[in-house]
């Protein structure tokens, strides 16, 4: 936990101090109508880096030396952390690449979340992978007109 | 006067066309509650063209409802899921998620409900017959007194939060540096951008509270190896009788929080602070203070009475100065416009049917509203009866939706996975989010209202002392600010022993 402590308070003064690279660069005094951009985020920073000294004396002092997290409870976090990511990735990659839609996408993670931690049955996978996702296909696309990213599966059916 | 006022008003509100456009809106408006990233305003903001047909009155009403009915549906995913529906029942999750989570959903759901009636009437009573009073004591906010209270509403966590200070006051800053990433609308400069096109529009606060505490307790959870799998709850009339015989105790924290929420409510994200601010009031003038956070009735009570009167309260500035207290009114606001009707104390004298009619409605609309949600309290808790399996996709499906759907923008998706992780580090290393996710709403309000104050006075930070109003409010945030370093002298000095630290709320 120590460890964590003194990393997260590391990081927090980083992000303070590009926070004040970038509130120099704007200006941080008055300008011609009152404080410049830099202003505000400029005492943010420089509070933010003061805190994060504190925190991480606090940590040095008397951090507990307990472990962040082990690795076999680790294991259930990821389960849940990496096919959020991987629904994410078939939504609509990041890059040139066309995904397979929102709805579609969603059909997938549910399947596969069902069956590999829920081991649920085939049927009730299938069933409510294709249940869920057209409920809220109307729901949000022609209930309350929320477009969301859509694929080639849309596409083929004229949407 | 008022009264002769209000019976007109009634004789608007309870037709049964408007009686039933109240039940539509407040069905559609608790929905959109539960589901987390559509809120209020995004509801009301998608069915305004529906009604451009409709007679203003009924309009307003449909509008008003959905708004009722999304205070109301905030409550119930804070209760069952720990996800808060609305920025303003983050509060709620404190409290409300343990004792769901010992079985007491029934309960909870019951005396939060309830509360939010009871702030929400006060709120009513005090608009029918104080508006003209109140609205000019609101009249007489400048920048300073605007500012001073938000410093008011940080002060409170980083002095009455219980956790460690530094961790506290740390969030608040990283909530404050991420509201100013992006266009800065007083000199149209960007900041924190860095060349990125994707940050140019900011971090938007539904995006960060899905992911803090939406993704970041799925992930807390599931490392605790907890299923979301809650008690079998008994939610039926007994149930709500049997709450309803205790709540009456807590009649110090009702009158407390709505008279907070009342008072807030006024100002731009009113309900937020003032939910967090009562719940804080609430654990500090508590005999077990120890037992917030583990499942307290109070730490219900608290919150939701102050949100809701803080949600009606905001509807007061709207009608009488035309200057929304919400972003909700402000929607409502656009409204008016569109409808022909002109915002603003001329509303009083020009239309007195839809003035009127519009409060007769509040009334009418939070009694079926609390009528509504008790009755179907069962269904809500059927909820999690759903397998773990199949929740958890679910819930992540629907936080990807209101993800998107608040920019319509793939970026916020990604953001609110990266804040579901810094939520789940953070929640472990005891940094507080509700107060992260409260500076990301008021950052650039606070900006402004700083600018502003200081160019009043040509940069002297002064200004925040010496105007009466201004300067009673920064006093007492600044003893709160001061509190954790006092307290432990304090009690030297008196001999008591070193206070146990107490349970983080978030």
């Amino acid at each position: 936990m120590r460890l964590a402590d003194l990393v997260v308070a590391a990081v927090l003064a980083l992000l303070g101090g590009v926070v004040l690279y970038d509130a120099a660069r704007l200006g941080v005094g008055w300008g011609l109508e009152g404080p410049q951009s830099g202003f505000f985020p400029f005492w943010l920073a420089v509070t933010l880096i003061g805190v994060s000294l504190g925190v991480f004396l606090q940590a040095l002092v008397r951090g507990p030396a307990k472990a962040f997290v082990t690795r076999e409870r680790l294991r259930p976090v990821l389960k849940v952390l990496l096919p959020v990511a991987g629904f994410i990735v078939l939504t609509d990659p990041p890059g040139p690449l066309t995904g397979l839609g929102l709805y579609v996408a969603a059909a997938f993670y549910l399947g596969f979340y069902m069956r590999w931690v829920g081991r649920h049955d085939w049927r009730a996978v299938v069933a409510l992978s294709i249940v869920v996702p057209v409920i809220t296909f109307f729901i949000f696309e022609k209930w309350f007109l929320v477009p969301m990213p859509k694929g080639p599966v849309e596409d083929w059916f004229g949407y | 006067m008022g009264l002769e006022n209000l019976l007109l008003g009634f004789q608007v509100a309870i037709t049964p066309t408007n009686l039933f456009i109240a039940v539509v809106g407040i069905t559609l408006g608790t929905i959109i509650g539960v589901l987390p990233g559509l809120g209020g305003a995004n509801g009301v903001a998608i069915l305004l063209p529906l009604t451009f047909t409709m007679p203003p009155t009924s309009a307003i009403i449909l509008l008003t409802s959905l708004y009722w009915g999304a205070l109301f549906g905030g409550a119930i995913t804070s209760v069952l899921f720990n996800i808060p529906g609305e920025p303003w029942s983050v509060a709620t999750t404190f409290d409300g998620y343990p004792l769901a989570r010992q079985g007491h959903s029934g309960q909870a759901l019951t005396a939060a409900f309830t509360s939010s009636f009871v702030g929400a009437f006060f709120s009513i009573v005090l608009i029918t017959f104080f508006a003209p009073i109140l609205a000019e004591i609101a009249l007489k906010f400048g920048p300073p007194e605007f500012f001073a209270i938000q410093f008011l509403t940080f002060s409170s966590f980083v002095g009455l939060g219980g956790g460690n200070p530094l961790k506290s006051l740390a969030s608040i800053l990283i909530g404050f540096i991420l509201a100013s990433v992006g266009l800065d609308i007083v000199t149209g400069q960007l900041r924190l951008t860095f060349g990125f096109t994707d940050l140019m529009k900011g971090f938007d606060f539904i995006v960060a509270v899905i992911g803090l505490f939406g993704i970041g307790e799925i992930l807390l959870s599931v490392e605790e190896g907890l299923k979301f799998q809650g008690a079998r709850t008994a939610m039926n009339l007994r149930v709500v009788l049997d709450t309803w015989k205790i709540l009456p105790r807590y009649y110090r924290t009702f009158i407390r929080g709505s008279v907070i929420g009342f008072w807030m409510g006024f100002k731009p994200g009113g309900a937020t602070p003032a939910s967090f601010m009562s719940y804080a009031f609430a654990k500090r003038f508590s005999k077990n203070p120890e037992r917030f956070g583990k499942g307290e009735i109070e730490g219900i009570v608290a919150p939701e009475t102050a949100a809701h009167a803080a949600g009606v309260a905001a509807m007061l500035p709207m009608i009488t100065l035309g200057i929304p207290g919400s972003p909700t009114a402000a929607v409502m606001l656009g409204g008016l416009i569109i409808w022909g009707l002109q915002p603003g104390p001329m509303l009083f004298v020009d239309n007195p049917e839809f003035v009127w009619g519009l409060i007769a409605s509040m009334y009418t609309g939070n009694v079926i509203g609390v009528l509504m949600v008790l009755a179907f309290v069962p269904f809500f808790a059927a909820i999690l009866r759903i397998p773990f399996a199949i929740l958890t996709p679910l819930i992540v499906i629907v936080c990807a939706i209101g993800s998107y759907a608040v920019h319509n923008s793939m970026i916020d998706i990604w953001y609110m996975l990266i804040f579901g992780v810094v939520g789940y580090v953070f929640k472990k290393l005891d940094y507080p989010l509700a107060p992260l996710v409260l500076a990301l709403v008021l950052g650039d309000l606070a900006e402004n209202a700083l600018r502003q104050s200081l160019i009043m006075s040509q940069g002297s930070l002064t200004i925040f002392l010496t105007r009466p109003i201004a300067g009673a409010i920064t006093a007492v945030a600044i003893f709160f600010f001061l509190l954790p370093a006092i307290t432990p002298w304090w009690r030297r000095l008196r001999g008591l022993p070193a206070a146990a630290p107490a349970p983080r709320e978030t």
